[in-house]
């Protein structure tokens, strides 16, 4: 693989310090109120000044986003193998699962509070639906585009379905499978906070919603920076693994003549 | 009959109710150790005549017979290899020439008290076809020629006694085609197993089978058999010979007029 210029490895930072400078200058130079559009400066001053409470906020949305996210993993790696190796799942179950994931999942929240009251459950089991789509469909293309030649050689020499499965098909779906994951958590943080800000009295939403009520829009802005991060930093955990596990993917089409 | 290995016997497939043939009536014998390419025009049922040698796929009427017994399901005397090498690239070189050793019995129950026996075995074969030295690399790593000798190889490290080749040198250059035939010819004068091999290109059919059989458009019908009697062990130069060139020459024609049709 090419070796990353410098430029390369730092460009997200300059343009980060980039935006933050603009919007400080445009917060002071037009002296936008704190209550409407809070400047980097002050999002930083409430951080600080919130940070216990911030901090125990954070720990629950990771909390309920990670176990969302791990569901999501057991039932996305499930349902993607059982509609990836076979035909007619295939064909009974896809169509089913769009039109469920056409569904706002911010609409299941409501339901999901009826069922088991507000605080950590339905943070997770809205962060589990709104993540195991993407899983499901890596896994089930990753299974479903073997090559029929390589099955041929396979089956030729006696193997079973299950053979041409574990040799081939999973191995061949992992680079699917861990693409998927770095969506798939950041959705997990999308469906945590939504359940979250309507129906928690713990959480990074929460913290933001009741922050807002009471105008203080530099600490909402402050819990926006923070699941930011969590979720950049989980996103890049896995493009970390995924590039140790399934190296060869990549280096394979690098390497093509 | 008798020293038949492989028997075709008035064989039809279809793929589906309607589609029609893909192959109609075929009738040819494979004897043990036999060379035998198959060549056709492209779409003739090539690709179906090696799902049938195969047994991947029952025939639709008349019968298939592999050592005097009628196919039912895979044999597991087949080796198989493709135009793509079909290498998997999360497995290094050795590691994919020993795949069909992790499925095939008896290899299968002994696999992991038996690996450094295969590995040994799986050395030598690449060794043999000029790969030493790059066991360790992944296929990617590798050249289409070398990714082909390595696919050669995993069609062979069971020991089969059929080999089933469809187009395998069809993706290379003329150089390494060159090359390769010469492994083949090399691995099969060695090994003694039985070889059908599928082409388009009669000078590969001509330099390296013993009977080679013409293949009309699809549905695929054998419509001439052609005993090549240049003597063995053949050397490349052989197809600069006059003998040699009417052969393909006689091939052509036939082609050419399957073609025309």
């Amino acid at each position: 693989m090419a070796k990353k210029r410098p430029l390369d490895t730092w460009a997200p930072w300059v343009a980060l310090t980039g935006i933050i400078i603009i919007w400080q200058l445009i917060c002071t130079g037009f002296d936008v109120s704190e209550f409407i559009f809070p400047g980097p400066w002050a999002i930083v001053l409430s951080m600080i000044e919130f940070w216990g409470p911030i901090q125990g906020h954070a720990l629950q949305t990771l909390w309920t986003t990670t176990a969302g996210f791990l569901v999501g993993i057991v039932v996305g790696v499930l349902m993607g193998f059982l509609i990836g190796s076979s035909r007619f799942m295939y064909n009974a179950l896809y169509p089913l699962m769009v039109g469920f994931n056409s569904i706002p999942k911010a609409a299941f929240v409501p339901i999901l509070v009826v069922w088991f009251g507000i605080g950590t459950v339905p943070a997770i089991l809205t962060a589990f639906l709104i993540c195991f789509f993407p899983i499901v469909v890596n896994v089930a293309t990753g299974l479903a585009t073997l090559e029929p030649e390589l099955e041929d050689v396979l089956r030729a020499l006696g193997a079973s379905r299950f053979d041409v499965l574990i040799k081939v098909g999973l191995p061949r779906s992992l680079p699917y499978f861990f693409a998927s994951l770095k969506v798939a958590i950041t959705l997990a943080f999308v469906g945590a906070v939504v359940s979250e800000t309507v129906a928690a009295n713990e959480g990074i939403g929460y913290l933001m919603m009741s922050a807002g009520s009471q105008m203080r829009m530099p600490l909402v802005f402050a819990g926006l920076i923070v699941i930011s991060v969590m979720a950049i930093v989980m996103y890049e955990l896995f493009a970390v693994l995924e590039k140790r596990m399934t190296g060869w993917a990549t280096r394979g089409m690098d390497m093509q003549p | 009959m008798s020293n038949a290995f492989v028997d075709f016997d008035r064989v039809y497939l279809a793929y589906d109710e309607e589609g029609g043939y893909a192959v109609e009536d075929i009738s040819l014998s494979v004897r043990e150790k036999e060379f035998i390419a198959i060549v056709g025009p492209s779409g003739c049922g090539k690709s179906t005549f090696m799902k049938l040698a195969s047994g991947l796929r029952p025939p639709s009427k008349g019968t298939v017979l592999a050592e005097g017994r009628e196919i039912a399901g895979p044999l597991k005397i087949v080796g198989m290899a493709f135009q793509n090498a079909t290498l998997l690239p999360w497995r290094t070189t050795l590691d994919n020439v020993l795949l069909p050793l992790e499925i095939v019995q008896p290899f299968r129950a002994n696999f992991k008290r038996d690996l450094e026996m295969y590995k040994e075995r799986a050395r030598g074969l690449l060794k043999t076809v000029g790969l030493d030295g790059y066991e360790d690399k992944f296929p990617w790593q590798l050249s289409g020629g070398m990714q082909q000798r390595a696919s050669i190889c995993r069609a062979l490290v069971h020991e089969p006694k059929l080999l089933l080749l469809d187009e395998p040198f069809g993706a290379l250059d003329a150089f390494t085609r060159e090359e390769l035939w010469c492994v083949l010819r090399d691995l099969w004068a060695q090994k003694q197993f039985t070889v059908v091999l599928v082409t388009h290109d009669l000078r590969e059919a001509t330099f390296l089978a013993d009977t080679v059989y013409v293949m009309s458009k699809r549905p695929g019908r054998i419509l001439v058999r052609k005993e090549v009697d240049l003597p063995r062990p053949r050397d490349l130069e052989v197809t600069y010979t006059d003998q040699f060139t009417s052969i393909v020459h006689e091939l052509r024609e036939h082609i050419g007029r399957i073609r025309k049709i």
